[in-house]
């Protein structure tokens, strides 16, 4: 359990109010002059060490993406770009961090682009968020008042400008060259790599895209050390997460967390337990409704950081933990999950725009019992069509949820298949000849 | 040069290849949808996955780069797999409706599920259908069978220069479509049907109208305008069914004009099929006999000096060969090709060519446009401009107001006293053009229309030249002729060569002709009076209307012939079909008319002639291949006169015989005057 002091989200309940006075009181933009004084080199160095990955949900080393950076800003500037598109079902972390701690985000902002040579940043905002986005917004102009940001941003010798962008509610707006494409005014389809960002992004200009989470936790690990970050969690998983716990238990809820805390005493200590008790559990989908689903018999020892969960075949993503207890059909859980892919996929490429479709329409069959045992395997290789052979990682994405299913739950599915189909016995016969003609009594 | 590795296969290729077209060096044949030479790359088909060593997913070739020691594999199981997900994937909302399919047979989606795909279909749920879209006359739509490999979009917006192809909605609901379902507004919109790679895009005029496989396939070129586009007929029967591209690399890449590519259906209507007498102010038909005897009865009776010839804009080398030989015969030296009044010096031939070649657009850092409209005049160069202007930002500058030419330029004066300030170093748009070490100086018909036409020519010619920037490895002066049977008229001098130039149409207008025999000539405009006029040509147009006789002679696509286009390339165009009724080739109704005059040959067969006119094509290099470059010869001295330069308009789908006759041009006519109309143009 992670003690109070090493809490880096304390006004996670907007228990001390959000406004900058209130923030400062907790030690945000305490010595950000000191720490932006102390260069570049350090504070990409200090956050290698404190070993921070990504929170969006691949997880990529943030000091190893901020070092991709040129190292010295040539013709074109250089953006610092934050994802604030939270649209991951079962996700709510970023959206809290916009609302109760702000003055981490606009910190980070200014260290992350000073680290990065970059003099503008723009913050993404999914569009529903229009609350949060005013919120920030009265935020930054707080922080403007008080010389924290604009010309020589907080007294550090460097002019930073933070600018707000809405977006108009599409998930795939989430994925990073996607984003950039919408900043730019484009139509929101993600971009080829290479080029990557980092040289090639947002105006052609070197762009380093980050989540909002990521950039809100870097002000505290430089105030305390990247040791100190490190010395949480276990090597490689290091520091703390903020978890979205939703779905069947009892006090759904966001909390920080310390890296690797297994998934029960999670459910258990914070969201008052699963609906109808830890044995009415049915499944947990780990990090998001884009990553694959955990049985509950993996669930009970599970450690929920970015490799355990990998070992298991699932992964942690944004840490969006969906609780689905034995009351709920995973079956039609997943068509939903489905349905919502085959919604926001970009259209771009062709495995996910034709893929995503199908599998739908195969589980809302599924869950009707419409299917055959056959469908089924289809099932397994339109999922396999899809991954990887896609643009971004929405193929990925829409394709590992119904992975999960298959490879966990393939009896319950399996028994749900109460559609004849026509080829049953004899694999050498041709497909076009019905079998059960063959048979004496049918003919 | 780097090395890849590709299937075992250690092959050099030039740095900023891609890995599909390393693997083409290498002979490892890629299945493609969305990848195009020509087009930016947008990697959405995904079936051009390969393998790649340290590489967990297959990789799209056609979007990676290639680079040093690469290890590429596109003949393992994974890649297998990998193409035949997407096909399914592909095929999974195709219509399958082949047999109904205009694209059938030529279709890459066909091609490449029976090469790379699986025999049956697993995908029993409802097919997506999505509604039909409007795009014009030409393009007929059949949008469920749309792969959205977005060529058509990417040519739009980057070659075609309109962006008003574009996708809507997302994910399974994207749609193709012109958003507010009006037609392309480009001359280039036919070439969306070449690139699509299903019968998503096919051609409304040649819907139902024939399979691939049963047509005959005429390598040829195109004479509908001067630059001399590859093209290829294809026929049916006598039919023309339809024109498709030619590859062409120094010419019109792979592109052709909408009015060269469905022109054709104006070659099946309004024929003339037989000669005609005039009798009592009626055209009525007669033998070839009886045509000839009443032009040999009239050409006895009229004094030589009265009889003038005129050629038309569809002449091919030999036969205005054999037109100037029938005057040699005949004692008369009134001959002409021009429609207007323009200036024309024809002493050097680099005065009345594109001598920077098309080519050479792209290789130039400044272009000028001086009274001309490159759109209209000569669409395929335009392309060029515009892909000169895309790829290499090349400022471009224009003296009189052309109107939307699908690229930025900025207009330096509309008056004949800013050529003359530009002349004279006075002008502020010197210190750019003096910056500019390849510049290309575009001359069009409408300035040398003009008064001062001789002057802007003559002096913009020394004014380079001084310049040194005409000289053998750049040439800056360039002119843009209209017609394709322009440069061959002018080397082949059929002219009349005088002091103010224009002698025949003074003589013309003064009525002194009595007789006028009009070689498939339509554009000519005078008042007709007592002239008896003698009209060759393959329909019934402007000159037919006007004719006291008709000789009916082939079209272009109906018999052989050489043509300059407008860089002084000879290009061949090929018979693909036989000349209409009782028609002949131009050239045999001229040997024809001859042989009945005075009873000898005018000449022996059609290669001594064409070998003739060949001898006598102007610094000729070789077939297909740019004129040598000769240096220039004295300057001749003109009367300015400040002049508005005005550009004149073109009918674009109306500016010659056959386009006149072809339904399809009008339907895109009268679309073009409505939206000008309605104030839609811009």
């Amino acid at each position: 359990m992670l003690k109070e002091e090493n809490k880096i989200f304390k006004n996670l309940y907007n228990n001390h109010g959000w406004e900058l006075e209130k923030a400062i009181e907790r030690d945000d933009w305490k010595n950000t002059k000191e720490i932006i004084s102390k260069g570049k080199e350090w504070i990409i160095n200090e956050i290698k060490i404190s070993e921070l990955r990504g929170r969006g949900g691949a997880g990529f080393s943030t000091g190893m993406k901020w070092s991709f950076a040129p190292k010295k800003v040539g013709s074109r500037p250089h953006y610092l770009v934050i994802n604030a598109d939270e649209s991951e079902p079962g996700t709510c972390k970023d959206r809290d961090i916009l609302r109760f701690e702000p003055q981490k985000l606009i910190e980070g902002c200014l260290i992350a682009g000073f680290a990065v040579g970059a003099h503008v940043c723009y913050i993404y905002i999914r569009g529903e968020y229009s609350f949060e986005g005013q919120r920030l917004q009265d935020a930054i102009n707080q922080a403007y008042k008080k010389n924290f940001l604009g010309k020589n941003a907080c007294g550090s010798g460097w002019d930073f400008d933070i600018h707000i962008h809405y977006g108009a509610g599409a998930y795939i707006c989430g994925e990073e060259t996607a984003l950039l494409e919408s900043i730019e005014g484009n139509k929101g389809q993600p971009r080829l790599k290479p080029p990557f960002p980092a040289l090639v992004g947002l105006y052609g200009c070197p762009t380093i895209v980050n989540n909002v989470e990521t950039i809100a936790v870097v002000p505290t690990i430089l105030r305390r050390g990247g040791k100190w970050f490190a010395s949480l969690g276990r090597p490689k998983n290091t520091g703390t997460k903020i978890f979205c716990i939703s779905g069947n238990v009892n006090s759904p809820c966001n909390v920080e967390e310390e890296m690797g805390i297994p998934l029960k005493e999670l459910i258990n200590t914070y969201a008052g337990g699963v609906v109808g008790g830890w044995e009415n559990l049915q499944a947990v989908i780990p990090g998001g409704s884009s990553m694959p689903l955990l049985p509950k018999k993996i669930c009970e020892t599970i450690k929920m950081d970015f490799d355990s969960l990998i070992e298991n075949k699932s992964g942690l993503g944004t840490a969006g933990i969906v609780v689905i207890n034995k009351d709920q059909d995973i079956v039609s859980c997943m068509a939903r999950i489905a349905r919502f892919y085959k919604h926001e996929s970009c259209g771009q490429c062709t495995p996910c725009r034709e893929g995503s479709g199908w599998m739908w329409r195969i589980l809302n069959r599924a869950t009707k019992g419409e299917t055959t045992l056959s469908d089924i395997d289809l099932l397994d290789d339109v999922t396999k069509q899809i991954e990887g052979h896609t643009i971004c990682a929405f193929g990925e994405g829409s394709a590992w949820p119904v992975q999960g299913l298959l490879r966990h739950f393939r009896k319950e599915i399996d028994k749900k298949c109460s559609n004849d189909p026509l080829i049953k016995k004899k694999k050498d016969v041709p497909y076009l000849v019905d079998q059960h003609l063959l048979e004496k009594k049918n003919a | 040069m780097p090395k890849i590795n590709i299937n075992g296969k250690e092959i050099e290729f030039e740095p900023g290849m891609t890995i599909l077209q390393a693997c083409e060096i290498a002979g490892a044949e890629i299945p493609r949808f969305c990848y195009h030479e020509r087009l930016s790359i947008a990697g959405n088909c995904r079936m051009c996955l390969v393998e790649m060593d340290k590489s967990r997913k297959p990789i799209a070739s056609c979007a990676m780069p290639a680079a040093e020691g690469m290890n590429i594999k596109t003949n393992t199981e994974m890649v297998e797999k990998a193409r035949k997900g997407v096909m399914e994937f592909l095929l999974a909302n195709h219509p399958l409706d082949c047999p109904v399919c205009d694209q059938g047979g030529e279709c890459d989606l066909q091609d490449q599920s029976l090469y790379y795909g699986v025999d049956k279909s697993r995908f029993s749920e409802n097919k997506r259908y999505v509604s039909e879209k409007y795009m014009g006359p030409l393009i007929k739509t059949q949008m469920t069978r749309c792969i959205h490999c977005t060529r058509c979009v990417r040519f739009a917006t980057e070659v075609a220069g309109v962006p008003e192809i574009g996708a809507i909605g997302r994910g399974e609901n994207m749609e193709i479509t012109t958003y507010l379902e009006k037609s392309m507004e480009s001359e280039l919109s036919g070439n969306v049907i070449d690139l699509c790679p299903v019968g998503a895009l096919t051609s409304k005029p040649y819907a139902f109208s024939a399979r691939p496989w049963e047509l005959k396939k005429t390598e040829s070129i195109d004479v509908l305008d001067a630059v001399g586009s590859n093209i290829r007929v294809d026929t049916y029967g006598w039919e023309v069914k339809r024109i498709l591209p030619r590859l062409n690399e120094d010419i019109n890449e792979e592109w052709i004009s909408d009015k060269t590519r469905y022109s054709c259906d104006g070659l099946l209507k309004q024929r003339l099929d037989t000669p005609y007498i005039k009798k009592n102010n009626k055209l009525i038909k007669c033998s070839w006999d009886e045509a000839l005897d009443v032009i040999i009865k009239k050409l006895n009776e009229t004094e030589i000096s009265n009889i003038a010839g005129h050629m038309g804009d569809l002449v091919s080398l030999e036969t205005t060969l054999a037109f100037k030989k029938f005057f040699e015969l005949l004692g008369s030296k009134n001959l002409e090709f021009r429609e207007k009044k323009f200036y024309i010096n024809s002493e050097d031939k680099m005065n009345y060519l594109f001598n920077s070649s098309i080519n050479g657009i792209e290789k130039s850092d400044l272009i000028l446009l001086v009274g001309c409209n490159p759109r209209h005049e000569a669409t395929i160069l335009n392309a060029r401009i515009r892909k000169a202007f895309k790829n290499n930002k090349t400022p471009i500058f224009s003296v009189g107001n052309p109107g939307d030419q699908t690229y930025e330029y900025k207009i330096i004066g509309d008056n004949t006293q800013t050529i003359k300030d530009i002349i004279e170093e006075k002008h502020e748009f010197n210190e750019v053009f003096n910056t500019a070490k390849k510049p290309l100086i575009i001359i069009g018909e409408s300035a040398l229309e003009l008064n001062s036409g001789g002057f802007i020519f003559e002096e913009l010619k020394n004014f380079l030249y001084q310049k040194k920037l005409i000289n053998e490895k750049w040439n800056a002066l360039n002119i843009l002729i209209q017609n394709a049977s322009t440069v061959g008229a002018l080397d082949l001098k059929i002219h009349i060569k005088d002091k103010n130039n224009y002698e025949f149409f003074d003589n013309i207008e003064n009525n002194k002709f009595k007789l006028l025999y009009l070689l498939n000539s339509d554009n000519l405009k005078f008042e007709k009076n007592d002239e008896f006029v003698i009209y060759q040509g393959s329909h019934g147009d402007r000159g037919a209307e006007i004719a006291d006789v008709i000789l009916p002679s082939a079209a272009y696509t109906e018999e052989n012939g050489l043509y300059q286009n407008l860089e002084g390339r000879v290009q061949e165009c090929r018979k693909a079909s036989y000349p209409a009724g009782e028609a002949l080739e131009s050239w045999k109704v001229l040997n024809k008319l001859t042989n009945a005059y005075k009873n000898k040959n005018l000449f022996n067969s059609f290669n001594t002639l064409r070998n003739e006119a060949l001898e006598k094509v102007v610094n000729f290099e070789s077939l297909n291949k740019l004129p040598k470059y000769k240096n220039p010869s004295k300057k001749v001295n003109n009367n300015f006169k400040n002049e508005n330069i005005h550009i004149n308009p073109i009918d674009y789908y109306f500016s010659n015989s056959i386009s006149r006759a072809s339904k399809v041009m009008s339907e895109c006519r009268d679309i073009k005057i409505k939206y000008q109309k309605s104030g839609t143009n811009n």
